[in-house]
């Protein structure tokens, strides 16, 4: 007889149990492919410039949000519940200003929704990085200084405690106790553990300088300077991330060129009239003192808005045809303003035919992705990468 | 462990006793200990056994989030079927799992008797699982990304359906208005032409698409897009039956969640609990019966409702007893009746009174600014801005008007305005994927500004006029 049961409790092997896990996999992937279509607009973001040190940013994804026809929340009432005797004029809350962190609880406000997304700066960097490389770099041949590297590539029977390679051991029990017949891990005894164990290898390097030189004379407002800054600022990145062994030389320069560190280069913002000559000059001395081209791969990078004396330009004609034979690239940057546009350094170094010499005009901010590539893509990135001027 | 199974084991039949005791009458209940990411996958996706998409994987993220963070655990899963499956979650103390048992047979009582579930179907554990190794074979016939996108796509207006209803009547209009208004054509009809009378013309018949204008967009288009390839078809009608299943479950949120802390809380107050559980139990109904600030608790209102609705009846104000005839002491009576009949709109409006938006201080708000403003505190205007609110579930309510537009094949919706704008950066992102459904270019009406205004999406851009 079946006796008529109404409720039961039982409890299954939910460890295979992947879904939930494998689709927030795939939103992980769309959240990236967001980034990497919006990368030109994101790394512009003033949150992750001028956010010193803050490792995570957020960032506007609108192709993460779920689109359906809803209600404009901000105009309409909604129902809220006091704690007694509330009146008609109470202020029960305010938006949260712009650019506030917002908890994970954020989602009891009407309308806010969750259009940013949060990403580490390692992850656009890494995304931003992907394919970018010093052009041309060669084999110097100053002795390359070594730095060793230490990889796992072999497992042993014997080793340190710390070096435990779990999955293997677990493995060894699991293949052990099944040819005893049981299908368990478990007992492990000293005969199944394995350990990874390294090799030392030597890493060698070619060595490379960058002089990175900024235009900081009156005529480049707070707009020119921070698309120059932003550009120096994934430049700076991206080298100490990808080379061990490259020097940076910070160059200011307006009517003079002068030497400064990092935090002044950065930080730097003067007035005055533009003569660019100045800093290619300082760039010759500092390559014939300090950077032997035999012995370094050179790359100055400049970014002004132009705007130079007339009278100078020749001179930095003169500098550049100088520069070039020493240099495995020069990367010149432009700021173009929309509005109006004189006769400008760009005009006259365009007369130059140089592979070495690369141009790019930039006239808004997403553009700074643009010249990144254009300068350290590579021959395969600047084919893709936008207009060569 | 054995230890924590078999204390909820008893635990569970002690409070099966006293629900039956109490006269609920719910589906044999079937519990299940789950790790708490299994509970909030189940919780993403409505349904353990739903088929996969990112949205889902999205919100299991955030509630995962929110539970690791210690911001939130669920109190309950459970699901509207026969028998009725009840996820506990593995860890909770004791004392937690009992107010969830509780509270899960009184929503299996109301799930098995609330008229709004009628229509609902009882199997749908194994039709879901169906549908998702149909979409699994899709994916795999048609490519991952295609079937993804276009399920991004039947997503985007799973709202736009025809709700289930428990009176039949209404969907069938449509069909019938197609039948009979030629007349049929038989061997004699020379017969009545002998009479000398002119033959009736056969009305020009104008056939407009659809015959009135229908909610159900999803069905629209799944019958009448030229585009849809037959496992798009299929998508759209598991989307769309996916949807009438949980639709009552959105129109009921207030009462059904009110019943069931009704009930755990009387349930409890019957079982022999120590001195540590009872504090901890008081402590724990507190946190579930908080009251909200920028938007209502289900759970609190809900439950004081059918309090006040249960202590009414049960001694009924002079009033009452003259007006209404009631005798008092029908206040359980009462209650079970209202939990059969209503739905969250009905329950509202026949039960909230003055006296409880008084004392539960409801209110209207608005944004003003920067802030959040109280702008009504009126009873009946708080009542009906609340009742307004849950209408059509909160959904704007939107028709196809027309499925040969201008007699191009386009697609005519329109947006029935009543005061509150849609959100326009949305409403353009939507359209196309409304196109991609359609093949065809897709216009909405709706009014912004006080102006009627028509949203187009043409395939290339959005245009606006």
């Amino acid at each position: 007889m079946a006796v008529d049961i109404q409720y039961s409790l039982s409890r299954e092997d939910w460890s295979l149990h992947r879904k939930g896990y494998l689709d927030q996999q795939r939103h992980q992937e769309k959240v990236r492919e967001a980034i990497k279509k919006n990368l030109p607009q994101i790394i512009t973001e003033e949150s992750i410039i001028m956010g010193k040190g803050k490792k995570v940013v957020r960032v506007p994804i609108r192709s993460l949000a779920e689109y359906h026809f809803r209600f404009n929340y901000n105009q309409g009432r909604n129902i809220g519940q006091g704690s007694g005797g509330t009146q008609k004029g109470t202020v029960i809350g305010r938006e949260a200003p712009e650019g506030a962190g917002k908890g994970p609880g954020a989602g009891d406000q009407p309308g806010v929704d969750y259009y940013e997304a949060e990403v580490t700066l390692e992850e656009v960097q890494e995304m931003l990085f992907q394919d970018l490389e010093l052009p041309n770099l060669q084999e110097k041949k100053k002795p390359v200084l070594a730095s060793p590297t230490y990889e796992f590539r072999d497992v042993r029977r014997k080793g340190l405690m710390g070096n435990l390679d779990k999955k293997r051991t677990l493995l060894e029990n699991l293949k052990r106790n099944a040819m005893k017949g049981k299908l368990c891990i478990g007992g492990i005894t000293p005969e199944d553990l394995r350990f990874k164990t390294w090799e030392e290898k030597m890493r060698y390097e070619t060595s490379a300088v960058v002089l990175a030189m900024m235009d900081t004379s009156g005529s480049m407002g707070t707009y020119e300077k921070y698309i120059a800054r932003t550009f120096f600022f994934w430049m700076v990145r991206f080298l100490r991330s990808k080379y061990q062994q490259v020097e940076i030389v910070f160059i200011a320069h307006h009517t003079q060129a002068r030497e400064v560190t990092e935090a002044e280069f950065f930080a730097k913002g003067e007035s005055g009239g533009t003569r660019c000559s100045s800093a290619y000059q300082l760039a010759l001395e500092i390559i014939d003192k300090r950077y032997p081209p035999a012995d370094y791969n050179i790359y100055p990078f400049h970014f002004t808005d132009g705007d130079n004396l007339p009278s100078d330009n020749e001179a930095c004609l003169e500098a550049v045809r100088l520069l070039l034979p020493k240099i495995n690239l020069l990367g010149y940057g432009e700021i173009v303003n929309p509005y109006y546009r004189t006769s400008t350094l760009m005009n006259v170094l365009k007369r130059i035919k140089d592979e070495r010499l690369v141009t790019v005009a930039i006239k808004d901010k997403s553009e700074v992705y643009q010249a990144l590539r254009q300068f350290f893509a590579g021959a395969r990135g600047r084919e893709s990468g936008g207009t060569r001027i | 462990m054995e230890q924590e199974f078999k204390a909820l084991a008893k635990a569970i039949e002690a409070i099966h006793n006293q629900a039956r005791k109490f006269g609920l009458d719910f589906f044999p209940m079937r519990f299940e200990l789950c790790p708490a990411d299994v509970i909030y996958a189940f919780g993403a996706y409505g349904m353990p056994t739903r088929f996969t998409h990112w949205t889902f994987g999205k919100h299991f993220y955030k509630m995962k989030l929110q539970y690791d963070f210690n911001l939130s655990r669920i109190y309950e899963l459970v699901i509207n079927s026969d028998p009725c499956y009840a996820f506990l979650l593995e860890g909770n103390e004791l004392i937690q799992n009992k107010l969830v048992i509780a509270h899960v047979f009184a929503h299996s009582d109301f799930f098995k008797n609330n008229i709004h579930f009628a229509p609902t179907s009882r199997q749908m554990v194994e039709t879901m699982a169906v549908h998702a190794a149909k979409i699994r074979e899709y994916e795999f016939k048609y490519g991952h990304r295609e079937v993804e996108i276009f399920l991004d796509a039947a997503l985007s207006i799973q709202e736009h359906i025809e709700p289930p209803t428990i009176f039949p009547v209404a969907e069938e209009e449509g069909e019938k208005e197609k039948g009979p208004s030629r007349p049929r054509e038989t061997p004699y009809d020379d017969l009545w032409a002998l009479d000398g009378k002119p033959k009736e013309q056969p009305r020009e018949r104008t056939r407009k698409i659809p015959p009135r204008p229908t909610k159900d967009m999803l069905a629209f288009i799944m019958n009448n897009s030229p585009e849809l390839e037959d496992w798009q078809r299929d998508i759209l009608a598991i989307v769309r039956e996916e949807m009438r299943y949980f639709w009552p479950q959105m129109e009921t949120k207030i009462i059904n969640e009110g019943w069931a802390t009704y009930w755990h809380a009387r349930i409890m107050r019957e079982l022999d609990l120590t001195e540590e559980e009872t504090i901890e139990f008081a402590h724990l109904h507190a946190s579930v019966t908080q009251p909200g600030k920028m938007h209502i608790n289900p759970y609190y209102v809900g439950s004081k409702i059918f309090e006040d609705i249960e202590k009414r009846w049960d001694s009924p104000s002079q009033e009452d007893r003259e007006r209404y005839g009631r005798q008092g002491g029908e206040g359980r009576a009462k209650i079970f009746e209202v939990r059969t009949c209503e739905n969250d709109i009905s329950f509202l409006r026949n039960y909230l009174t003055r006296e409880l938006v008084e004392e539960l201080d409801l209110f209207l708000y608005q944004k003003v600014g920067a802030e959040w403003v109280v702008v009504e505190n009126d009873w009946e205007k708080v009542r009906d801005g609340l009742v307004g609110r849950l209408t059509n579930c909160g959904f704007p309510y939107i028709v196809v008007e027309d499925g040969d537009y201008q007699r191009r094949g386009e697609l005519y919706l329109k947006h029935c305005y009543e005061d509150l704008e849609l959100d326009v950066p949305y409403l353009e992102k939507t359209l196309p994927y409304i196109y991609l459904l359609w093949g065809r270019p897709v216009h909405l009406e709706t009014v912004i500004d006080g102006k009627t205004a028509v949203f187009s999406y043409d395939g290339k851009k959005n245009s606006r006029r």
